[in-house]
């Protein structure tokens, strides 16, 4: 990101403005903040503390939060666990593929049509998923789908995340032409251009791809809660739905364990892929 | 030109590069390749076009019409499905739920992060930190999770009461209070301004100093250098956001659904369109006038921004 001198600013009362704003920027974080570190401090509360104090220090310290709260439902928590994790490596493997090859096609190749069908693929972009969800679930079930991860993702493997289409079209238009030009002048084929070239420097924008996959689908609700009924096959989102109507009397303490836990996977690639989520968000608006 | 430069910068003993014409007709021999190859490499997304999007957008649009439980064939019943819509109700207050909180949570959301995206642009230290702290809630905002932690923070005896209490003020049991369970999903909606803020500071970036200097040596105060040249310059930012949240609170569900417990309660306070929508097909299995609903939702969708790209002529500048 290009910074700027930001000269122009008036520093009359330079010191004592600059810590104002600090004092301001940081108190507002933490109210933003307050509700998740909440969430955490009270994960180690007794249910009973949780609604009598708002402090972040448990008076009482319970980790047996988080093993009750791993086996309150039919399954232990590690099998959603591991179905989220199945459904998210199947959607990343899917995206980068599908997605960049679509990609490599819009960016570098001529063919009939390439307006109009870039034009359809931005389209789509814009489409709500209400629009085409009874219609999957008919197909889906037609061919004996429901309850199991198909659904999630073989579309994927089929480039209908066209955000990331998109996103690395803009990427691959940014790399000089000069260095595929010069490789099929040598001979090479469109497939050794586009795995020993085009691929390899796009790497910021299959990273990005990578991470946004895994955050949005690790979040989805909507069509794993469609999707999956059987609780064998649950996610960790519909998992913890059911957590929060199985009993009338919900057990927050587990269940504030287990929602932290949800968020964690979230929070590492946070911290690990930041430089990516940014500049993806930047550059194309996704979130 | 450049095939002087080529020979001179190239190393000894190099083949010479052919000469540019018959580069050039190499090249053009092999774009007449392409065409061939970018279907090959478009497969999967003509695929997944034909069979996962347009596909079922024509099914859709034909189930729309059909009375259809999924068990025996879709009766066709002509626009009786558009017709119940007119008269349905639980429809109309799911579709104010949805506008109100549309039209009340895009523009504080919007108003915030524009603001603090000023703030963080006037070269504070630590913007890294500070951008990355306010723009972790977009990433989280739409997990159960946080909505699970929201049902909690606003309820009865929640943080926000305990707090409230703190200053000695009786809160309600904001989720459970028709008046007050939609505030509850718009401010979790403002929470998550850091994405658009994130936009903002890109655009703030492009706007040159030299700009602000200028107008500075004229004597024009911070005030108004802001709305004579940032928000004129800004405009394609800001609708470029508007747009984009737009498109994504109408349809926002998955707060809905946990906040409300799934039945959009307390009395349909936060029936969202969506919610509604998943009730009539995934739990009614009414899957034909859960089409229409579809339907409606993209022709408003799509009526909104065509909107907003035809009043975006009377306020979005473009320079040069």
């Amino acid at each position: 990101m290009v910074t700027k001198p930001h000269t122009a600013a008036p520093r009359m009362f330079g010191h004592r403005r600059r810590l104002f704003t600090h004092v301001a920027l940081i108190g507002f974080g933490l109210v933003m903040l307050y509700p998740l570190l909440w969430m955490i401090s009270s994960s180690f509360k007794p249910t009973s503390e949780i609604f009598s104090d708002p402090s972040l220090i448990p008076r009482t310290f319970v980790p047996q939060n988080y093993p009750e709260g791993w086996t309150a439902l039919e399954y232990p928590f590690h099998h959603y666990i591991w179905n989220s994790l199945v459904v998210v490596a199947g959607s990343i493997v899917g995206n980068l593929l599908a997605c960049s090859m679509a990609a490599y096609a819009f960016a570098r190749l001529e063919f009939r049509g390439r307006r109009l069908f870039f034009g359809i693929m931005l389209t789509t972009i814009m489409l709500p998923i209400h629009v085409v969800i009874v219609p999957q679930y008919i197909l889906f079930a037609n061919l004996d789908w429901i309850n199991t991860f198909y659904p999630l993702i073989v579309p994927k493997l089929l480039a209908t995340d066209a955000f990331f289409i998109f996103l690395m079209v803009q990427f691959i238009r940014g790399l000089p032409r000069d260095l595929d030009e010069a490789a099929r002048i040598d001979g090479c084929g469109h497939a050794r251009i586009f795995l020993r070239i085009v691929l390899p420097l796009s790497m910021p924008a299959l990273a990005t791809t990578a991470i946004f996959t895994f955050i949005w689908t690790w979040n989805d609700f909507f069509s794993q809660l469609i999707f999956l009924t059987d609780p064998e096959m649950y996610t960790v989102p519909v998992a913890l739905r059911t957590f929060v109507d199985s009993q009338s009397q919900t057990s927050w303490g587990p269940l504030f364990a287990m929602s932290a836990i949800a968020l964690g996977p979230i929070f590492g690639f946070f911290l690990a892929g930041q430089r990516y989520l940014v500049r993806g968000i930047a550059t194309t608006g996704i979130k | 030109m450049i095939g002087a430069t080529r020979e001179r910068t190239a190393p000894p003993g190099a083949k010479p590069p052919p000469p540019r014409a018959t580069r050039r007709r190499a090249v053009s021999r092999l774009r007449r390749r392409d065409g061939l190859a970018a279907y090959v490499f478009l497969a999967p997304w003509f695929v997944g076009l034909l069979a996962i999007t347009v596909g079922p957008i024509l099914a859709s649009l034909y189930y729309s019409f059909t009375d259809y439980s999924l068990i025996g064939d879709p009766q066709w019943v002509g626009l009786e499905n558009y017709v119940r819509m007119i008269g349905d109700e639980r429809l109309h207050t799911s579709l104010g739920v949805t506008f109100t909180y549309v039209f009340v949570s895009v523009p504080l959301q919007l108003a915030l992060a524009l603001a603090l995206a000023l703030v963080l642009d006037r070269g504070v230290r630590g913007l890294a930190i500070y951008r990355s702290v306010y723009y972790l809630p977009s990433l989280l905002g739409g997990s159960v999770a946080i909505a699970i932690l929201w049902r909690r923070v606003f309820g009865a005896d929640g943080l926000v009461n305990q707090v409230l209490g703190f200053f000695g003020i009786q809160g309600e049991g904001w989720v459970s209070h028709p008046d007050y369970a939609l505030g509850t999903l718009v401010v979790l909606n403002v929470w998550t301004f850091g994405a658009p803020m994130v936009i903002f500071l890109a655009g703030l970036r492009q706007i040159p100093v030299m700009y602000h200097e200028a107008a500075a040596v004229d004597g024009a105060g911070p005030v108004r250098r802001f709305f004579s040249i940032t928000v004129p310059l800004l405009t394609p930012i800001i609708f470029f956001n508007l747009v984009l949240q737009m498109i994504n609170a109408f349809q926002t569900f998955t707060q809905a659904f946990i906040v409300s417990g799934g039945d959009g309660g307390p009395s349909d306070a936060t029936m969202f369109y969506t919610l509604y929508l998943y009730r009539e097909g995934f739990g009614n299995f009414d899957m034909g006038y859960a089409s229409a609903m579809a339907w409606l939702l993209l022709a408003i969708i799509a009526g909104f921004t065509a909107v907003n790209f035809l009043a975006s002529k009377y306020w979005v500048f473009y320079g040069d």
